[in-house]
């Protein structure tokens, strides 16, 4: 039995199509209609809580992130300045896209022997499942820079070195705790270009 | 005979035999840190504790003799409460160290902790400190916080290496592990403490945070470093490159072998990886350009070269000949395709052995004065290991009597005269350096083609005491390195003689066949312990 018995035949207006892209048009003109209406009182004064179109005006505008969202990674560093890492490799053993490299080196202070002489991750394979943040024992490694731009024109560029982990800041101002993300429609400051994370070359 | 029941199991031991021993024979693993089958027993860290029958209290296994009828539980509630409680006393005073310890994932502690521990810890008073990173050996490091006080560090010192270097000092919980004063751990065993340390308190130096152990891989070898052959574990590491320099032998670690060195090797052989991934491997055939500079080529090249100059000295003229100097660092295999080759085109000037010039450090436990390992296989091939051979074909090279030298590993200048040596090697009308490495000898030559280092090649090595034991390949050749017997193969093809083998079983079959001494043996037969040469 052929496979397509179960379906009915389509009756002669089903095989024209029409009525369908008559109903899809519908549809979109009324979105659009009521776009223009609702932005048109929103200029005037009138009627601001009606809610709208979706779009945001990025990158003028920007989103607030879900708390938990993992952007770029840095790493996190002591009250003296030096890196949290201890080089214990948990990070780069968990990683599922082997995409940490670390080196380990010796430190002359006793308590903190272990430290990292080289930590790269190569963002061009990192698939951001923040594993290495779970995995961390010192804390050392965080997700929390709210960098989601990291476009660039070459692969080498893509690979964060010790020195620009470090350097990383986090941007709490960039998320929100608030539920309703719908809603968090709060435009962001825009940074300059040096801030935002990988810049291109 | 006492017989001795464990968890069910029956099974006879002769007397004096200890519960753990008993145990292991019935394949039940109890815990231990203190007890080593290779040194005296202590009942030092508690941990074996076992529940037996008629007796009102747990008992150490590892300290308690089996007598007759002895009825013993390992996994009864009260035994395993007993071993959870002394595990939580060990751990009262090590330190969190785990993320930074090079033992971690190697540590007996921690495999416990994980297995049979998991508590929150109840302790709140502090840690006690204690020396870290203290340099006490010219291989060791020590941690005495990580220190668990098992002796078995103390014992080996006093036992086996008999140098008596460390030792326990203070009492309670101020116990600490330290080198007597004015003493360091330098003796020629030292780092089986490391090996033997069940926790991170004793580590290696060299292997100090290069990698972490649960990205090496390990194989079965034999050490190359003396005519002991001490068998061994090739730790590598070829995974992540980035790790330990790049070098992908990463550590030796000793194996267990009744029959040879039990469970020890020397300090010596310990570091006899490190030429294998060093920078003067040869990693490409190379010949000399006109300036004395190398050029890389392949091996068709180089082939070709050595085959054409071979082929313009034949028929052998008495002041033209052609000169094989093997090496009693080349594998049973290799020797013996180089026995054929030899044979089949007539080259009788041939020799192996270098006597150093200084006599090489030795000593009565695992250290042997012959520093290479398969003088005894090269012996039982026939070659002909007197010096008088190797000055014969040198003293021909020295007349310019030579049209073509092979010299196989060697550098020449360990057995003679480095001036001298120059003259003689400059004579040859072409010097052809088969060897995984460059030295002084490599530089006079003409061609260089690159031979696989040991671990890099299967095949096997006879010890001083006729012990033919396996090497395995834990490593892919380096570069366009080649086994000697495949560039033997390349070499017969250009020369008109087949070498038929495919792998190095291949040989190792025939060279049963057709030598007596190694009759009958074959991978199988020589297995992970070694089999023994006839006569």
């Amino acid at each position: 039995m052929n496979v397509h018995d179960k379906y009915k035949p389509l009756t002669f207006w089903e095989r024209t199509y029409l009525p369908r892209i008559w109903d899809g048009l519908v549809i979109t003109m009324h979105h659009f209609f009521r776009n223009l209406w609702h932005f048109i009182l929103a200029r005037f004064g009138v009627q601001r809580e009606w809610k709208g179109a979706v779009t945001f005006q990025y990158p003028e505008i920007r989103r607030l992130f879900h708390p938990r969202l993992r952007t770029m990674h840095r790493l996190t560093k002591r009250d003296d300045g030096t890196p949290r890492c201890v080089a214990c490799m948990m990070c780069e053993t968990v990683c599922p896209a082997k995409c940490i490299y670390i080196v380990a080196g010796q430190r002359p202070e006793k308590e903190i022997e272990k430290v990292p002489v080289k930590f790269d991750i190569d963002l061009g394979m990192c698939v951001f499942c923040g594993y290495c943040v779970e995995a961390c024992p010192e804390d050392a490694i965080r997700m929390d820079t709210g960098v989601i731009e990291m476009a660039s024109y070459s692969r080498q560029s893509l690979i964060l070195t010790k020195e620009r982990l470090l350097s990383h800041v986090p941007h709490p101002e960039y998320y929100t705790m608030r539920k309703d993300l719908e809603l968090a429609a709060k435009p962001v400051q825009l940074r300059t270009e040096s801030e935002a994370g990988v810049e291109a070359h | 005979m006492p017989l001795i029941t464990i968890d069910g199991k029956q099974i006879e031991v002769e007397k004096g035999v200890t519960v753990i021993q008993a145990a292991e024979r019935l394949g039940i693993n109890l815990p231990r840190y203190c007890y080593h089958p290779g040194l005296s027993i202590v009942g030092q860290c508690r941990i074996c504790l076992v529940e037996i029958e008629k007796m009102p209290k747990l008992q150490v296994a590892c300290y308690t003799p089996v007598t007759d009828g002895m009825v013993v539980h390992t996994q009864t509630p009260k035994a395993m409460r007993g071993r959870k409680d002394v595990l939580e006393l060990l751990l009262v005073n090590h330190p969190l160290d785990c993320p930074v310890c090079d033992q971690a994932g190697e540590c007996y502690l921690q495999d416990y902790y994980m297995k049979i521990g998991q508590y929150d810890s109840k302790m709140v008073e502090d840690k006690n400190k204690k020396h870290k990173a203290l340099d006490i050996g010219p291989h060791v490091m020590l941690d005495s916080e990580r220190c668990i006080l098992c002796t078995r560090c103390v014992r080996f010192c006093n036992e086996v290496s008999k140098s008596n270097e460390l030792g326990i000092f203070n009492r309670g919980d101020h116990a600490e592990l330290l080198p007597y004063p004015d003493r360091r751990l330098d003796n020629n065993y030292s780092v089986n403490t490391v090996d033997i340390c069940p926790v991170g308190a004793l580590t290696e130096k060299d292997f100090r945070f290069e990698a972490r152990v649960w990205y090496l891989q390990q194989t079965d070898s034999i050490c190359p470093g003396c005519s002991m052959g001490c068998n061994v574990s090739v730790h590598t590491n070829t995974e992540r490159d980035h790790h330990a320099e790049g070098r992908r032998v990463v550590r030796l670690k000793p194996r267990y072998n009744a029959e040879v060195n039990k469970w020890w090797m020397c300090d010596f052989g310990r570091y006899s990886y490190q030429p294998v991934d060093d920078s003067s491997r040869i990693t490409a055939p190379m010949l000399k350009d006109g300036k004395g500079g190398w050029i890389e080529t392949s091996w068709e090249v180089a082939i070709e070269a050595v085959a054409a100059k071979i082929k313009k000295a034949l028929p052998l003229k008495k002041n033209a000949q052609v000169g094989i100097w093997a090496s009693p660092q080349m594998t049973n295999e290799d020797l013996f395709v180089l026995r054929q080759f030899n044979q089949k085109l007539g080259f009788n000037q041939v020799a192996i052995g270098v006597t150093p010039k200084e006599k090489p450090f030795s000593d009565e436990f695992l250290i042997k004065e012959d520093k290479n390992p398969n003088t005894r296989g090269a012996a039982a091939l026939g070659y002909n290991l007197d010096m008088e051979a190797s000055r014969g074909i040198y003293r021909l090279a020295f007349d310019n009597q030579l049209a073509v030298l092979i010299i196989f590993h060697h550098d020449l200048a360990a057995g003679f005269d480095p001036q001298h040596l120059a003259t003689a090697l400059g004579n040859v009308q072409t010097l052809v350096f088969v060897g995984p490495n460059r030295n002084t000898t490599s530089e006079f030559a003409h061609i260089l083609l690159p031979a696989a280092s040991w671990p890099e090649k299967e095949g096997t090595f006879t010890n001083f005491a006729g012990r033919v034991q396996r090497l395995h390949q834990a490593v892919a050749p380096l570069g366009d390195a080649r086994p000697e017997w495949q560039i033997l193969k390349l070499l017969g093809k250009e020369l008109g003689m087949s070498v038929p083998y495919l792998e190095a079983a291949d040989i190792f079959a025939a060279l049963g066949q057709s030598v007596p001494a190694f009759a009958g043996l074959n991978y199988e037969r020589v297995g992970n312990s070694g089999a023994m040469l006839k006569g």
